[in-house]
């Protein structure tokens, strides 16, 4: 969706323009803890003379200085602010204000030296301060920016940072950070020539206990000239990495798969009710869909003027709105068309597939044809690591509203009254007028809930798909598929097809591609209606046999 | 069907009128077309012609459709790909008629190959530069997938609503695998830009009558086909199978295989139409795969009548100049509308079609003697 | 192989009469099981029908007496039991409804299926012993001694005048006798027909009584399952009633309606 994409990218300008900010206001600092501080003016001599070997030495030095200084003067020098004097063979820092300070107080320069000239940067150089830079980030305040060095350098697998790790290893106190450094130290020692085998083999130990794709990385650079006991030590190390990483691989694809089962799910289950229980084949279904997108983009448009405040709360005020909204519509196709066709289920499927077009053209009319945006409220958005899988919150509540639409529907049809109602139609017509149900009653509200569910539906499609008059038009073929697979008149049916097909899409795709998975999934299923042409759960009674 | 007397009469007297519009038409049109001068109010312009002849080719696939669902009962949402099928195999013959005369000039390669940068012509693309290999596959083509869907089909005795849901399963896949440009018919476009059929220029004013000339000769010929087909015995048993199936299975009779022939015959007609329909648009592409089109053509069959044969030809006939007559003006918007009512006020309205209203009214009329060989009455195949 | 040999082995001693009965037999029904979601339609039921006979079975709702049709023909499939045909030469569990009516077993429905929208004539056409090919069938001509063969059947079954009106169009009864015309015109060796007087008048009744100990006397075995006990009565046979799914009395009907089960079956005690 434009909308989200935009929010999401203004988020990231914002965060980098944070990052800047803070960056900026870290880069004084040294000036405040002068007092100890060791001494650099070996290397500072070093800058001063722009001699590009001198420089880098005076980088190589400066990283391991632990001087809090050092930082400072690294970034400048990457920014080209970083001036001497070839006169005084004083270092300065050019702020980004255009003040001058020393490098190696960071007290304000009053009067800059006459000639002074900024140290020159070769691409070598470049190469010189990224490493130093890292190195230094590996004793920054930040305990964040330490972790992250040290998940550089474990990438990097760069030798020359083995002293500054050390280093960083003997003063570290933040447990995680610790953890990281190790494995980083680990990483190097893996593919550094002349380690000893035991050393080696620890360190493949405790990269392995890392199960991700850089550990494995990390293992696969086990040089060729390594003992044969290293080598296996590796080898096993790979396997395990690569045993776990395929098992979360499968976990994130069933969360996919979930995901999508979640989707059509929703989409198929208002189906279940008005094809599965009642015998109509709906073609219709899949606007009552659209409908209830469309409702959640007036009820947010209508918010977005009157109460932008309560934009965060759109969707629940179009859960009702939508429901009440699509339930009416199908109620009215009900007593206007499907009533006069009740035991010709082939009719049903093309006069609802005429309400459906007449319905797409309704939208497209007062809408127009093109996608309407749907905001994402904000607790829709983001995501957060479990593991090795990446859930989004959009995913997840979608999943959690399917299972409490799904729950609420087995409840009505359960528990209240007129699910008892609509049940007793189903199973017995005759019988249940003559005890004095209202049958054509029953036989609206039946319509009517299961247009009401699919409008629901709508609401949180509405998240994820294009708002446009041929939303409906892209689930119906799914969504009958799910209620045909799971077993036509059986709600847990509906579930169980609807997650097994979300699931095996996903697991096929991997494989096959999106659209090739797709179009084996069709197959699957058109060749399992073969085997069981009544679905997973069939159920005895009345049968949709046209 | 038997009345008073065994008739063992093919057409029927509406049957005759039927053929002698078609095949008049074959005579007439072109005649206006070539005899008279442009300003003549006589005139019919080429382009008319070729809409006609499109109009005759979906009045083929709608026969086609009516055998299996009139006859039946058996409601398939896909058949719209055994036409688009027939219509492919065309195109790749047509495809191949271009030669170097592409926008790439390659040879052999048509160019949407050239530009995927393939260097060779897939397998299933050999041949069809020979046009009775071409013709022979707008045969294959449908006739195989029918068998082998329909066998399994069939055999598993999968009916009904069921049934019209995997052939819907069916023509979606197909969709979505023709749209993709690994599949080899040109992905998204299609095949598209052709130059001539036979050494005929495709859009010669000529070509153009021959092919609705022989668009009117199929539909005729498929016509006699259908009758002959659903007055033979082997008719009588698929009337029997739509209306009471477990009986023929119990009187011996293998309902699957009379279904399995009635499936791909309706299918090998469907791809007819699909090659004929090809060289009179220009163009064929995916999206004659998409499910809306193949519940399309369920209308047309039901407003003409079901099981009436001449109502499905009638009824393609009928609402494709309404789209056209709609689609095009200031009504363009309310085309949809329209269709959408078509189709409620056709199911509530006018279950049997115009042409299976018309019958039933003769037929109250003339109840004494009932005329013609009129057809069994057509009864929901639920 | 013989079938006999598929016989369960505890049942030694009965096993030298069932043999017997096997190669004698026309139908042969053994320890014949069926169950539904958990409920016994048929339990471990065993009879046989002798080449020629014909044969009542009467029985309460939910006897079976469907459920044992639908396994003679193929519609069901026994969990556990034979059914042989033929003195034992055929083994009707391992085929399906078209290759059973093609081997000889007809069978008409409790509810009267005729094809509605067929004429009279084309009724029997279509039940007419022979050509079942698809392909065949497209090209098929009517013979003179299908003709004829077909005008016997109206002069059996009395629909001659009927002969062009549609199937749809007739009485119930007239349905019923079309039915039973469609079963003489595939010319079974065994008729299986279910409740052929239903809501029939008492004068079609006896009519049908005489029509099928006329079709009997011809050669053909039947089983009638029926309720109407007059109807019973009239055709004159070995009577068998089933209770829950197995044989509960057997012999004439005189005999069956005289003995306490079957009383107490039906009156409830």
């Amino acid at each position: 969706m434009i909308s989200r994409g935009l929010l999401r990218r203004l988020g990231g300008v914002l965060f980098l323009a944070l990052g800047l900010l803070t960056a900026a206001a870290t880069l004084p600092r040294p000036a405040l803890a002068q007092g100890a501080a060791p001494d650099i003016s070996a290397p500072l001599a070093q800058l001063a003379t722009d001699k590009y070997d001198d420089t880098e030495a005076a980088l190589g030095a400066l990283s391991v200085s632990g001087s809090p200084a050092a930082a400072g003067i690294v970034a400048a020098l990457a920014d080209g602010r970083l001036m001497y004097s070839p006169a005084t063979k004083q270092v300065l820092i050019k702020t980004p204000e255009g003040g001058l300070t020393d490098a190696a107080t960071g007290q304000p320069v009053a009067e800059a030296p006459p000639g002074l000239k900024a140290v020159r940067v070769n691409n070598r150089i470049r190469r010189a301060i990224e490493a130093a830079s890292g190195t230094l980030a590996l004793v920054d305040a930040d305990p964040a920016k330490r972790l992250a060095a040290a998940s550089a350098v474990m990438r990097s697998r760069d030798e020359a940072a083995l002293p500054a790790l050390d280093a960083a290893l003997a003063k570290e106190s933040d447990a995680r950070v610790k953890s990281a450094l190790t494995l980083a130290r680990a990483s190097i020692l893996i593919g550094k020539a002349g380690v000893p085998d035991a050393e080696r083999i620890a360190a493949i130990a405790t990269v392995g206990g890392e199960g991700n794709q850089d550990a494995l990385a990390v293992l696969r650079s086990v040089p060729a000239d390594a003992s044969p006991a290293v080598k296996q030590a590796a080898q096993g190390a790979i396997a395990g990495i690569e045993r776990s990483l395929a098992i979360w691989a499968v976990g994130q694809n069933v969360w996919y798969g979930v995901s999508l089962g979640s989707v059509l799910l929703l989409a198929a289950i208002g189906l279940a009710i008005t094809f599965g229980v009642m015998g109509v084949i709906n073609m219709a279904h899949g606007e009552m869909v659209m409908l209830g997108a469309y409702v959640t983009f007036v009820v947010q448009e209508a918010i977005r003027t009157y109460n932008p405040a309560l934009f965060d709360a759109s969707l629940l005020i179009a859960i009702p709105v939508a429901f009440l909204f699509t339930g009416l519509i199908g109620v009215v196709i009900e007593r206007t068309v499907i009533r006069f066709l009740y035991g010709r289920a082939l009719e049903t499927l093309l006069a609802t597939w005429g309400i459906s077009l007449i319905l797409q053209q309704a939208i497209r009319t007062m809408f127009g044809p093109t996608n309407r945006e749907v905001g994402a409220p904000s607790w829709m958005s983001g995501a957060f690591e479990l593991g090795q899988l990446s859930i989004t919150y959009g995913r997840l509540w979608i999943i959690v509203f399917a299972m409490l639409v799904f729950v609420a529907l087995l409840a009505t049809l359960r528990l209240t009254r007129i699910g008892l109602e609509m049940r007793a139609v189903t199973q017995n017509r005759r019988m249940a007028a003559s005890m004095g149900i209202r049958t054509n009653w029953v036989d609206a509200m039946t319509f009517g809930l299961g247009s009401g569910i699919a409008g629901i539906a709508g609401v949180a499609l509405s998240q994820i798909d294009n708002v446009s008059p041929n939303l409906g038009q892209s689930y119906i073929i799914d969504s009958f598929l799910v209620v045909v697979f799971g077993g036509v008149g059986n709600l847990w049916g509906t579930l169980v097809g609807a997650m097994s097909l979300g699931i095996a899409n996903k697991m096929l795709e991997p494989y096959a591609g999106a659209v090739l998975g797709k179009i084996a999934l069709l197959v699957i299923v058109i060749l399992f209606i073969q085997k069981r042409p009544r679905g997973l759960f069939a159920l005895k009674g009345r049968a949709i046999e046209a | 069907m038997s009345t008073l007397t065994p008739q063992p009469v093919l057409l029927g007297r509406s049957g005759l009128v039927f053929l002698g519009v078609v095949l008049g038409a074959a005579v007439l049109v072109p005649l206006l077309n070539l005899a008279t001068s442009p300003d003549s109010a006589l005139h019919v312009p080429t382009y008319v012609v070729s809409l006609l002849g499109k109009y005759l080719t979906y009045a083929l696939l709608a026969l086609s459709v009516d055998l299996i669902w009139g006859y039946v009962g058996i409601l398939s949402l896909g058949h719209g790909a055994f036409f688009a099928l027939g219509g492919y195999a065309m195109g790749m013959y047509l495809m191949r008629q271009i030669g170097p005369r592409g926008v790439y000039g390659d040879p052999v390669l048509p160019d949407f190959m050239v530009f995927l940068n393939w260097k060779e012509l897939p397998w299933f693309w050999h041949g069809f530069d020979l046009f009775p290999f071409a013709a022979l596959m707008v045969l294959l083509a449908p006739g195989i997938l029918a068998l082998v869907f329909g066998w399994f089909a069939f055999r598993s005795r999968v009916t009904g609503v069921y049934l019209s849901i995997i052939t819907q399963a069916m023509t979606f896949a197909l969709l979505l695998a023709f749209f993709r440009n690994d599949m080899g018919f040109g992905g998204n476009n299609g095949l598209t830009d052709f130059k001539d059929i036979l050494g005929f220029n495709i859009q010669a004013d000529g070509t153009r009558l021959v092919l609705f000339v022989l668009s009117a000769l199929a539909l005729a010929l498929g016509y006699v086909l259908c009758r002959f087909l659903v007055r033979s015995h082997f008719g009588k048993v698929l009337i029997a199978i739509r209306d009471a199936e477990t009986r023929v299975r119990f009187t011996g009779y293998r309902a699957e295989n009379y279904k399995l022939v009635a499936f791909v015959v309706s299918a090998m007609l469907a791809g007819i139409a699909g090659a004929l329909y090809v060289p009179q648009v220009g163009i064929i592409n995916p999206g004659e795969f998409s499910p809306a089109n193949s519940i399309e053509i369920i209308v047309w069959v039901a407003v003409g009548g079901r099981g009436t044969l001449i109502g499905a030809a009638l009824g393609a006939v009928l609402v494709n100049y309404a789209k056209t007559y709609f689609t095009s003006g200031l009504l363009a918007p309310y085309w949809l509308f329209m269709l959408g009512g078509l189709f409620v006020a056709v199911t509530l309205f006018l279950p049997k079609g115009i042409v299976g209203t018309f019958y039933e009214w003769r037929d109250r009329r003339a109840s004494a003697t009932p005329a013609d060989g009129g057809l069994p009455e057509p009864k929901p195949a639920e | 192989m013989s079938a006999a040999d598929t016989l369960e082995p505890e049942s030694a001693p009965v096993e030298a009469i069932a043999r017997k009965d096997l190669t004698e037999a026309l139908l042969y029904l053994d320890g014949v099981t069926v169950t539904f979601d958990g409920f016994r339609a048929l339990n471990a039921l065993s009879f046989t029908v002798d080449p020629g006979e014909m044969r009542a079975i009467i029985g309460p709702n939910g006897a079976g007496k469907t459920t044992m049709m639908d396994c003679i023909t193929g519609k069901t499939r026994p969990d556990k039991g034979d059914v042989f045909f033929n003195g034992g030469t055929t083994d009707l569990t391992k085929l399906d409804e078209t290759q059973i009516a093609t081997l000889g077993i007809g069978r008409k429905f409790q509810k009267p299926t005729v094809f509605e929208s067929h004429t009279v004539l084309d009724n029997l056409r279509l039940a007419l012993k022979g050509q079942r090919g698809a392909l065949a069938n497209i090209f098929k001509r009517e013979t003179a001694a299908e003709r004829e063969k077909i005008d016997a059947i109206f002069e059996t079954i009395k629909l001659s005048e009927h002969r062009h009106r549609m199937g749809g169009d007739l009485s119930h009864g007239q349905k019923q006798w079309l039915e039973i015309g469609m079963l003489l015109a595939q010319d079974p060796k065994l008729l299986l027909v279910d409740e052929p007087v239903a809501g029939m008048t008492d004068a079609e009744t006896a009519q049908t009584a005489e029509l099928l100990r006329e079709i009997n006397a011809n050669g053909h075995s039947v089983v009638v399952v029926e309720h109407d006990m007059t109807f019973v009565r009239d055709l004159g046979v070995r009577v068998m009633c089933l209770h829950e799914g197995a044989v509960l009395a057997e012999g004439t009907l005189d005999q069956v309606s005289a003995n306490e089960r079957v009383i107490e079956v039906y009156l409830g005690r």
